[in-house]
């Protein structure tokens, strides 16, 4: 009887501290530990991987979805970005993170910036400093690159090997025969502000040529420039800069500026090419090197030296991916070691700029190579970096929310009604109102 | 003696109700539990905020997720939507099936090879339909296939933009299912008319009566049941469009949410996990269609009386 009794109590104070333990955890806001075998990386595509693989020494690539850092194993969880598929494979990941076994937690997970918000500005994601990464270790990053990861108490929760500031490609062949000079600087002067990027657009068409592809070329620089986050106090505000985009756009649909297409959309892409017969595009470096350069079956090039790339009418940034730790990670040293690596050593990444011709998120390495002559085989030997990196320093944040992914995909799919006739722009902007409910229910909109 | 006649009795009913386990199962919990389930969900708050991470409620708020619903115009739109593609389906539909029924079941035309041909007309039903609604967007798509024909036939100068004009985009989705399901009516309609007596079609046709004759005044009637069956099928599931038009406007619903079905506003709140506002649409939709179905029932077996 004695016997049982102490089983009894020593059970009961076990179970007890089990509890205290479990309660422990709960109430520490971020939990990163080290010795996890396995390390699990949350992506939408393989960009990240190839970079790893080309960059980062101490992974070593096993297959398409599993690789090695030192004894750890890597696995790759990928889920495309369509339909909300990635996102959706996220949320679900981390909403079972705290009941997750050791070896299935996430550990790391990609976000780009049009939703970055959503996933920073929760506990689900680790402060930086959590795993080891020091204010003087980042000193050389975009500021901007920081910002858009930081969460509304200030505490910085990701970081970035890419800067995003984006450039106006244009087609050299076409500014010669239209404007009688290719020269990046005089053919700013015809794009310097959007008054004169409208008047180009007029010379554009009667010379038979298109100023933009489709509808939704301008659309970025507008919604980065504009003075008014989507979201203000829980209401939809739609700022005046997104009103100037519809404006121009519709104005530039009804005088045939533009081929009517849709961004990544059916013969979007066509002014790619030799034959093309759209002026320009707007686009950072991955846009330029990724979608813009055109390669064959055999991985050669097709258009290199066709496009020449300027300032264009304002500054602005597209896309970026941001790494992100994940509260309650096992593999903190590994994600550490692979952060510096990736976002604050010069060599790595002046070696992403000469491999991938990708933008790094250095401001020393990058001055540098600005300064050594490097230059773009896409863009017939000019060397963009001095405009990338004017254009990084000009990139503002501060209107960053958590809804900007929605708002953007659904104001550009709702004016495109509009842009083709099919609706007044009260009709769309009533859809476009309607949608963001449906999607934010927690929205005011009115 | 009279033991073992009562055990004989009790164990053949027992059989039946044992074969029917799994399907009452089956039905309990897949179908009856989430139907109660879902009205329950719908008098309630309960969505995922900013987009899938923070969770709001569940908090009980009666009939608001209805109210707001309704006080919505488009959800009439969406019904609209709804009803005109599967209509526009539907009508082609039926007639072309009612015509090749006849004509496989009429063992006077002695059509060569019909085995052949009813698979075919059954093959694209086979398809799934987002492989086919694909499909059908890159042959239509502005620099597509039938647009560069067109041009090159000299019948258009510049490429129509189908996807960007309400009633191509409707007519292509009511194609679609027309194409998907025609073969699969037919199939159902031959199998009714070959039950009809043939004694009756003899005699009509020893009466002096015309194939047009035959046709309206004994096949039709006769097969009334089928049609009726035909028909509610067919409006359950054209009420549940959804793949088609999803796939064809990449979840848009475009041009002006013209293509919009119930379902696919459905799926619209699925986006934050909304299952108040999910819920509440459900059951609308559950309302609607069992208003309907009543509707052509009663429409239908009326005028037999």
């Amino acid at each position: 009887m004695k016997k049982k009794l102490l089983a009894l109590v020593l059970a009961a104070t076990m179970a007890l501290g089990l509890a205290a333990c479990g309660s422990d955890k709960e109430a520490s806001k971020g939990e990163a530990t080290d010795g996890g075998k396995v390390f699990n990386i949350y992506c939408w595509n393989n960009e990240f991987r190839t970079r790893l693989t080309d960059h980062y020494d101490a992974y070593e690539a096993v297959s398409e979805t599993e690789g090695k850092i030192g004894d750890v194993i890597v696995k790759w969880h990928e889920t495309p970005n369509a339909d909300n598929q990635y996102q959706n494979a996220l949320d679900a990941a981390l909403l079972a993170q705290k009941d997750a076994a050791a070896d299935d937690k996430v550990d790391l997970f990609l976000v780009e910036a049009d939703y970055a918000v959503k996933y920073v500005d929760t506990d689900y994601t680790l402060d930086v400093k959590t795993v080891g990464i020091t204010k003087d270790d980042i000193k050389d990053q975009y500021k901007y690159t920081q910002d858009a990861v930081t969460d509304s108490k200030g505490v910085l929760k990701g970081l970035s090997w890419q800067g995003c500031p984006c450039v106006m490609i244009y087609k050299a062949d076409i500014a010669e025969s239209v404007l009688g000079t290719s020269d990046p600087a005089a053919v700013q002067e015809y794009v310097k502000d959007w008054d004169t990027f409208n008047a180009t657009a007029e010379t554009m068409k009667a010379a038979g040529y298109k100023m933009v592809s489709g509808y939704d070329d301008t659309f970025r620089i507008f919604s980065n420039n504009a003075t008014s986050p989507w979201v203000k106090d829980g209401k939809l505000n739609i700022d005046a800069s997104i009103k100037d985009w519809i404006d121009q756009t519709k104005l530039f649909t009804q005088n045939e500026y533009n081929n009517k297409t849709t961004l990544w959309g059916d013969g979007w892409s066509t002014g790619f090419t030799a034959e093309g017969d759209v002026f320009c595009y707007f686009g950072p470096a991955w846009f330029v090197d990724y979608t813009a350069r055109q390669k064959d079956a055999d991985g050669n090039a097709t258009n290199d030296g066709l496009f020449k790339a300027t300032e264009g009418p304002q500054s602005f940034f597209w896309g970026g991916t941001w790494m992100c730790a994940a509260n309650g990670t096992d593999n903190a040293k590994e994600i550490k070691d692979m952060m510096l690596a990736m976002t604050t050593d010069a060599e790595v990444m002046k070696g992403i700029v000469e491999k991938d011709a990708d933008f790094a998120n250095n401001k020393k390495a990058m001055e540098e190579m600005a300064a050594s002559g490097y230059t773009s085989d896409f863009l017939g030997g000019q060397n963009p970096l001095p405009m990338y990196i004017a254009g990084a320093e000009k990139i503002s944040l501060e209107n960053i929310t958590a809804y900007d992914q929605g708002c953007n995909e659904k104001i550009q799919s709702c004016m495109k009604d509009y842009f083709d006739g099919n609706c007044t722009y009260e009709e769309a902007l009533a859809n476009f109102k309607n949608e963001v409910k449906t999607m934010y229910p927690e929205l005011t909109v009115e | 003696m009279n033991t073992p006649k009562n055990k004989k009795c009790v164990s053949y009913n027992k059989w039946g109700y044992i074969f029917l386990i799994p399907f009452v199962v089956t039905y309990l919990i897949f179908q009856l539990y989430p139907l109660f389930s879902t009205i329950y969900n719908s008098f309630f708050e309960n969505y995922m905020a900013q987009g899938g991470l923070i969770q709001v409620g569940p908090n009980f708020v009666g009939l608001d997720n209805y109210k707001e619903l309704f006080s919505n115009a488009n959800i009439g739109k969406y019904l609209g939507n709804t009803l005109i593609m599967w209509i526009m389906g539907f009508i082609p539909q039926i007639l072309v099936s009612l015509l090749l029924a006849s004509w496989f079941s009429n063992m006077r035309l002695r059509i060569k090879a019909s085995g052949f041909f009813k698979a075919v007309i059954y093959l694209p039903n086979l398809i799934m339909a987002s492989a086919f609604s694909m499909l059908f967007f890159a042959l239509f798509s502005d620099n597509g296939p039938i647009n560069k024909l067109l041009m090159s036939w000299g019948m258009l100068n510049e490429p129509f933009r189908f996807f960007s004009n309400i009633w191509a985009t409707r007519i292509l989705v009511a194609f679609m299912n027309f194409l998907m399901w025609f073969g699969n009516t037919t199939i159902l309609l031959m199998a009714g008319i070959m039950g009809i007596d043939t004694s009756l079609m003899e005699a009509a046709e020893v009466d002096g009566a015309k194939p047009s004759q035959v046709f309206f005044r004994i096949t039709l009637p006769l097969l009334k049941p089928i049609l009726v069956y035909v028909m509610i099928t067919s409006l359950l599931g054209g009420l549940q469009m959804y793949d088609v038009p999803q796939i064809l406007t990449n979840g848009t619903g475009s041009p002006v949410n013209s293509t919009k079905t119930l379902i696919m506003f459905l799926n619209d709140h699925l986006y934050s996990k909304n299952y108040g506002m999910g819920g509440a649409l459900s059951v609308i939709l559950f309302v609607i269609t069992g208003i309907l179905s009543l509707f052509v029932y009663r429409s239908m077996v009326k005028k037999e009386d």
